[in-house]
């Protein structure tokens, strides 16, 4: 393997795990706070995405320059609704009955998936986003790499550091943070709980689908892309730690990296790395190696 | 007493099921509840003894059904060629194993943490099979798995089918039943409702814990051999993310609460995929199962058994010496 190759495949790795962070940030937001398993999380990925297709697609038809960027923010907020409106109608009121739950995600997930096929067809789209952003970059060792790509691991930092600043600095952050901590004794301090369960799962879900239209910008999506990016969320925070930001990104960084050499070194054997890397952290640290023990 | 009373009466029925009922519901409705209903069963037995949700019980059916199908004589790109006589048992064997295994690996994880690590696992193995082609024959995989002949006549004859359908779901429920009474039984429930008190005790949880995985691997390999016969075949389709969730919708339907709920499970989700295009757009079938499966944990997170237990109740006359109670 030349020093160019192993250079195109970290970086891919790096692009990869970017995205799988974008995801799964939002999937590790909600359950630090609310432990909820959000299985429906893969759907509100589909969601952002067709949310912010059925946007983007009717104006670039039209050649309008910010049609991209219309997009992304259609998808963020569709995403975003659609959390609200699971949280409001179906999660909240089940607060703490944690496989309920998951159970719940699972039959609104599969609604879900059946309408949007309903609605986009099962042909795969893609967003394009402005040129700008689309062409090549010419990197050292690696030689011209997809600008958008670089873009990806950008939004990546840049949603990790902002989550980052709120939990750290706001007062929004400092009521999630004690929320994690004692949420009976959060709510006896006056704070209204429900309110900040709603605006954590508002903001996750539109983390997913921020990576829906980012993720369908990299390559095309289709009906599956749900499901693909929820097992990917799932194996990130399992291997991460559940509800750890950190714990997430590195997870992340794994599990893309592993995807990515695995495919360029055994392509059959690939899947089985992620898998074992799951199994290996799972004996060793079940909570995940960021994680605090439950 | 009356439940076994109402068990006999099931077998009897289901037993004179040929001469009752036409070939379309034997075959399509009847046999297809009894073999999903087995793998079901698996999920059931862990549920409602242990209280381990695992989404690992179809993969598991999986490794049985592709280890007959690889094992038998079938036109298999790398067909051993054994006699059935060998390949079933060989194929409970490894499902047993992966169920072992899938128990092992899990064996810290409890609730929603089982849950998704049961299905990356599932999901994990599905994956690999599909991208193996030299074994498993990839997206493809492996046709023409008939089954052995019986009492002279094809495995395919509906009512060699149904008997033998029928001999192995009902003996895999009364396997259940008796090992709840077991010794083992009772330390597996133990696990459920005290794990801390059951360890003071002096018992070894995650032994428990493993053998139970163990007994839903066997009994979710005898539904994945019954299956691979039953569609003449196996693929990764089968035993994919679908067909995963499939069977957690069947389980939960019918209710966790006690064995029997996997077969009413089945039985009301092969009624609803078979009619369900009569009822409403062919299509999306999903849509449908989907708000069903949504409706019963909304309304009811024991199914229908536990929704059948609740109308008891509330019909039951109201005690007799209820007001001399201070």
């Amino acid at each position: 393997m030349t020093a160019q190759l192993a250079a195109t495949v970290t970086l891919n790795g790096l692009t990869l795990a970017a995205l799988y962070f974008l995801v799964a940030s939002g999937f590790s937001l909600i359950f630090g706070l609310m432990r909820t398993v959000n299985m429906a999380h893969g759907t509100l990925f589909l969601v952002g995405a067709y949310g912010g297709y059925a946007v983007f697609g009717p104006l670039y038809d039209q050649d309008v320059a910010w049609a991209w960027y219309a997009g992304l923010f259609a998808g963020l907020v569709a995403a975003a609704i659609a959390g609200v409106a699971l949280q409001v109608a179906l999660l909240g009121w089940m607060q703490g009955q944690e496989l309920r739950q998951a159970l719940v995600t699972i039959g609104v997930s599969i609604v879900a998936a059946d309408q949007l096929l309903a609605q986009f067809g099962g042909l795969a789209v893609q967003f394009f986003p402005p040129d700008a952003l689309f062409g090549a970059t010419a990197l050292p060792l690696v030689g011209n790499y997809p600008t958008f790509r670089l873009l990806q691991i950008g939004f990546a930092l840049a949603v990790g550091i902002g989550l980052w600043l709120l939990l750290q600095r706001t007062r929004i952050g400092l009521m999630i943070r004690a929320g994690v901590d004692d949420r009976g004794m959060l709510g006896g301090l006056g704070v209204n709980v429900p309110l900040v369960n709603l605006a954590v799962f508002a903001l996750g879900a539109a983390l997913a689908g921020l990576a829906g239209v980012i993720g369908g910008s990299a390559q095309p999506f289709g009906p599956g892309a749900d499901v693909r990016f929820l097992l990917s969320s799932l194996v990130v925070v399992i291997v991460g730690g559940m509800g750890s930001i950190p714990g997430t990104a590195l997870g992340a960084l794994l599990v893309g990296m592993a995807e990515q050499w695995g495919q360029a070194v055994a392509p059959v054997y690939s899947i089985i790395l992620t898998f074992a890397i799951m199994v290996a952290v799972l004996a060793v640290r079940p909570q995940g190696l960021l994680g605090r023990p439950a | 007493m009356i439940a076994r009373a109402a068990t006999v009466a099931a077998f009897v029925l289901l037993a004179a099921a040929p001469l009752l009922l036409p070939p379309f519901w034997l075959t399509n409705i009847v046999d297809r509840a009894l073999v999903y209903g087995t793998i079901v069963l698996s999920l059931t037995f862990l549920a409602s003894a242990g209280g381990f949700v695992s989404l690992a019980q179809m993969m598991v059916a999986g490794v049985a059904g592709y280890a007959v199908a690889i094992l038998a004589p079938v036109a298999a790109p790398l067909g051993f060629g054994w006699p059935y006589a060998a390949a079933i048992p060989a194929a409970l064997v490894l499902a047993t194993l992966a169920g072992l295994l899938v128990g092992a690996i899990a064996v810290r994880s409890q609730g929603i943490y089982l849950l998704m690590i049961t299905l990356a696992l599932a999901m994990g193995v599905t994956l690999f099979v599909q991208a193996t082609t030299t074994l498993f024959n990839g997206y493809e995989g492996i046709r023409g798995v008939v089954g052995p002949a019986l009492f002279g006549r094809p495995f395919r004859d509906p009512l060699v089918f149904h008997i033998a359908a029928l001999a192995v779901a009902g003996g895999c429920y009364l396997l259940v039943l008796w090992l709840l009474e077991t010794p083992f039984g009772l330390a597996v429930q133990g696990l459920r409702d005290s794990p801390r008190r059951l360890a003071s005790l002096g018992y070894r949880n995650a032994w428990h814990r493993i053998a139970a995985f163990g007994v839903a691997g066997f009994i979710a390999g005898c539904g994945g051999v019954l299956a691979t016969f039953y569609n003449i075949g196996i693929s990764p389709g089968s035993i994919g993310i679908g067909a995963t969730i499939n069977v957690l919708i069947m389980a939960v339907i019918g209710g966790l609460g006690h064995p029997v709920g996997a077969f009413i499970g089945a039985a009301l989700f092969v009624l609803l995929d078979t009619f369900a295009a009569d009822l409403y757009d062919r299509d999306r079938f999903n849509t449908l199962v989907g708000l069903v499966f949504l409706g019963i944990v909304v309304v009811s997170p024991d199914g229908v058994l536990g929704l059948l237990a609740r109308a008891g109740r509330l019909l039951r006359p109201p005690a007799r010496h209820a007001a001399t109670t201070p």
